[in-house]
């Protein structure tokens, strides 16, 4: 039988970047018609493992074989004559083009004049969105102006419908809601039984489990097993080399009548729908519901970087007026949001650790408007010490250079240094793994016991289920259900989409 | 259960939202237009207000003539900025070929024919080398450019030390006729070329790199090679602004196109190509010279002493970009 042909193997395949070994001995081997997952903590080498199948890096040493046939000296080309499909984390569209511009780019259609036939590329975009039951993206609109979670779709899609024979699918649900990752799993399913192969790497071990044929594990840029099921616990104990017993800490005791810290009475705007809630001391109030329903339009008007036309917010029961972020520090806010597109706010890539973590707390370590550089040098070794910060030399190292969840503790550890009150919490664990993860809940809880009140945002329902005290169901703008610490995934799904929409 | 499927905004949302994008797509070119016609408006109100006249043939081919060469050189920008890029050597282009133009073109159709080729080759290849340099040895564009500026504009001084030459009158007949503002025909041949270039494959990858040079390498795109042949294309029709103004002013001047280095970046200022690269027309850029070519007109009538000119030229750039501006940010506002 054919699916039972090696469609991709990497033997030994090795990178380093700057003297860092990404990968030391990157080996897999996927067949035709087979599903296979790759999973790893962040720095385990997954990316640099399929960026080198994909040909968009070069591996220092070790083998890559397509179809048995050796391709390590022209992977990229050899890629587009074996059909290989890609999806990476870093999207391939242009923002200011069409749908159907970026669903065909190079393969528009063309007349006999060889010039591009717009309204026939419009009509066959129409028909490829058809075709993978992909709603609600009109091929006119410009690609730029889409949602995260569309211009994910948009690309998916245009991979696709090329029928590629590989595909390498990196952290493609990161930016998707359960119902389009319910979806991609369709089209995955339906490629893999017409033979091709499929490569998919996800944080979410539900996702793998559920969707691989065979899973592949990858720690410290080695290979570590290959095996068509792992059960959970094996599994992390495999990826990080250590173990642990419960992914997310007990949750801590629920504040009653603590301290009332924030308040919000009926925001509106264009998205907010009369949002109301209170944030005691002490608590962890998670903010649930389906992808886009208001969540990030909410965090923001409560750190002032939106303006919400109506309604008022009170800190520690005074009202407050916040109008831009600064507003909101001083009030003793902060907020740690891993922006959409991450990688492009918060922090500055090329800088070093310290001087991200210090940038909001300058008037900390400097006197006259200069920075005292022993001063700054212990707040940050604190601070690196307190959030497990994983960096080789915090004055020299760029933030850019450090693994994702990494950076996601420098961000959290800037917001930490001002001292806030209040910490709104936005999706900080997309694209973090497991190790970083358990970290990360960990200084969430500790933060709480503390005294701290925290607003969690979460794509992820079943850790605002691990994690919250109280969860609020957003739906179109409006909290439509408040949920107790007892909530668990389910409920708060069901939740989510129970609600009959508006016609 | 959670049906399969994707994310759906509701209906009417969506729709508005459509619309909006649509519109803000060309908003800058209508700007530009907008900014043209309510010039042209002025002008025409000024010149009445002084004379008792409307601007007649001679008024009116002045301003095509004057502008020809500003609309094509402003063509070539608009190229290189949709790519991200800028080039200020396309001045120096007009230099060279203004003054080689000047110096060697007899009144035979074949020395004309001849001398207009390698005109336009010579523009053609220095654009040709500042795309090398830009694309394949990753130099800045406007570091590459600016020292082909100064290399060309000591070539042109070398070709004609003093301004002079001539232009044979057949040549001057054909591309500015004085007798009629017949040139508007090439600027309308000139806007046609461009939506067909629109419609090329070079023309979506030149867009295409300009949106994202990652994305274009992902799909395949040789980004170094369409980067280059922007440049050449930008150099070709520097050439061609060249020869035009030689035909405009009959002769030739080693130092003639050095106005253009920055009227080229006005014009597409003022037409609404972003200099983010990937968006924009040049046919905002065209608007964007005639634009610049009645503003002169419209101060001259407005009594402003030529001394002041580019002081009132600059106000008015600063003022048209405002605008553009803030339009942009009643649309985002509105999102």
């Amino acid at each position: 039988m054919n699916e039972t042909r090696l469609a991709i193997e990497a033997i030994d395949v090795a990178r380093s970047f700057g003297g860092v070994r990404a990968l030391t001995a990157g080996n897999l081997a996927a067949r035709f018609g087979e599903v296979h997952g790759l999973v790893g903590e962040n720095g385990a080498g997954k990316s640099t493992l399929i960026k080198i199948l994909g040909g968009v890096i070069k591996p220092d040493s070790g083998v890559v074989q397509f179809d048995s046939e050796d391709v390590t000296d022209s992977i990229a080309t050899a890629a587009r004559a074996h059909r290989v499909g890609m999806v990476f984390q870093e999207l391939t569209l242009f923002p200011w083009m069409t749908v159907a511009e970026n669903l065909f780019a190079e393969r528009a259609p063309r007349g006999a004049s060889r010039l591009i036939q717009r309204r026939k590329l419009v009509t066959l975009a129409e028909e490829v969105l058809e075709r993978y039951d992909v709603r609600g993206i009109d091929p006119r609109a410009l690609a730029g102006s889409l949602p995260l979670a569309q211009r994910q779709i948009v690309e998916i899609t245009g991979a696709f419908m090329r029928e590629p024979r590989i595909i390498f699918l990196d952290e493609p649900t990161s930016a998707l809601a359960e119902n389009d990752v319910a979806w991609l799993f369709g089209l995955v399913r339906k490629l893999r039984d017409a033979g091709a192969a499929i490569l998919f790497t996800s944080h979410r071990w539900n996702e793998v489990a559920s969707l691989a044929d065979r899973i592949t594990i990858l720690r410290n840029g080695e290979h570590v097993a290959t095996r068509e099921r792992f059960d959970e616990d094996e599994a992390v104990t495999l990826m990080t080399g250590r173990t642990i017993d419960r992914m997310s800490p007990d949750k801590p005791a629920p504040a009653g009548d603590a301290e009332v810290v924030l308040e919000a009475e009926e925001l509106r705007d264009d998205v907010l729908d009369g949002v109301s809630f209170k944030l005691r001391r002490g608590e962890i109030l998670g903010v649930g519901g389906l992808a886009g329903q208001g969540q990030g339009e909410l965090f923001m008007s409560l750190f002032g970087a939106r303006r919400t036309s109506r309604g008022q917010i009170s800190v520690r029961g005074r009202r407050a007026r916040l109008r831009k972020p600064a507003d909101a520090i001083r009030k003793g806010l902060a907020i740690a949001l891993v922006p959409e597109d991450r990688k492009t706010e918060g922090l500055m890539l090329p800088m070093s650790v310290r001087a991200n973590l210090t940038l909001a707390v300058l008037e900390q370590v400097a006197r006259g408007g200069v920075i005292r550089p022993w001063r700054e040098k212990a707040t940050v070794a604190k601070a690196v010490e307190r959030l497990q910060i994983k960096t080789r030399d915090a004055a020299l190292q760029p933030v850019g250079t450090l693994s994702g969840g990494n950076q996601q503790k420098v961000l959290i550890g800037r917001w930490l240094l001002t001292q806030p009150d209040v910490l709104l919490l936005f999706d900080i664990t997309r694209g973090v793994d497991v190790g970083t993860k358990h970290d990360i809940y960990q200084l969430v809880v500790e933060l709480a016991q503390e005294g701290k009140a925290l607003l969690y945002y979460s794509s992820e329902t079943e850790e605002i289920a691990q994690l919250c005290n109280r969860v609020l169901v957003m739906r179109e703008g409006r909290v439509v259900a408040e949920l107790d610490r007892t909530a668990d995934a389910e409920s708060i799904v069901a939740a989510s989409v129970s609600v009959v929409p508006r016609a | 259960m959670i049906e399969p499927g994707v994310t759906v905004e509701l209906g009417s949302a969506r729709t508005s939202r459509q619309l909006r994008d649509g519109f803000a797509q060309n908003v800058p070119l209508t700007l530009a237009l907008t900014i043209l016609a309510a010039l042209s408006a002025l002008y025409i109100g000024l010149f009445h207000g002084q004379l008792h006249t409307y601007p007649g043939v001679f008024e009116w081919t002045s301003i095509v003539n004057t502008a020809m060469p500003t609309v094509l050189v402003a063509v070539g920008q608009s190229i290189v900025v949709v790519t991200r890029g800028i080039d200020l050597s396309l001045g120096g282009i007009i230099d060279v070929s203004n003054s080689l133009a000047a110096v060697h073109m007899h009144s035979s159709l074949g020395s004309m024919a001849v001398w207009s080729g390698i005109v336009l080759l010579f523009g053609m290849l220095c654009g040709t080398v500042n795309g090398l340099l830009v694309a394949y040895a990753r130099l800045q564009p406007i570091l590459v450019t600016l020292a082909t500026l100064a290399i060309l504009q000591g070539l042109a001084i070398k070709i004609l030390p003093k301004p002079g030459g001539s232009i044979p009158e057949g040549y001057s007949n054909a591309l500015a006729n004085p007798g009629g503002p017949w040139s508007i025909f090439y600027v309308v041949a000139i806007a046609g070329l461009w939506l067909v270039l629109r419609r090329t494959a070079t023309g979506f990858r030149i867009f295409a790199l300009g949106n994202d040079e990652y994305a274009a390498r992902a799909h395949g795109i040789q980004v170094r090679r369409v980067k280059t042949i922007a440049y050449a294309l930008a150099g070709t029709l520097a050439a061609a602004s060249g020869l035009f103004l030689a035909a405009t002013t009959t002769g030739g001047d080693a130092a003639a196109g050095d106005v253009y280095v920055l009227t080229s970046i006005a014009a597409v200022v003022l037409g609404g190509v972003s200099f983010f690269g990937g968006r924009g027309s040049a046919l905002g850029s065209i608007a964007g010279a005639f634009t610049l070519t009645i503003l002169t007109n419209v101060l001259f009538f407005a009594g402003i002493d030529s001394l002041y000119q580019s002081f009132f030229q600059g106000l008015f750039l600063f003022v048209a970009v405002l605008l553009g501006s803030f339009l942009g940010y009643l649309l985002r506002r509105r999102r």
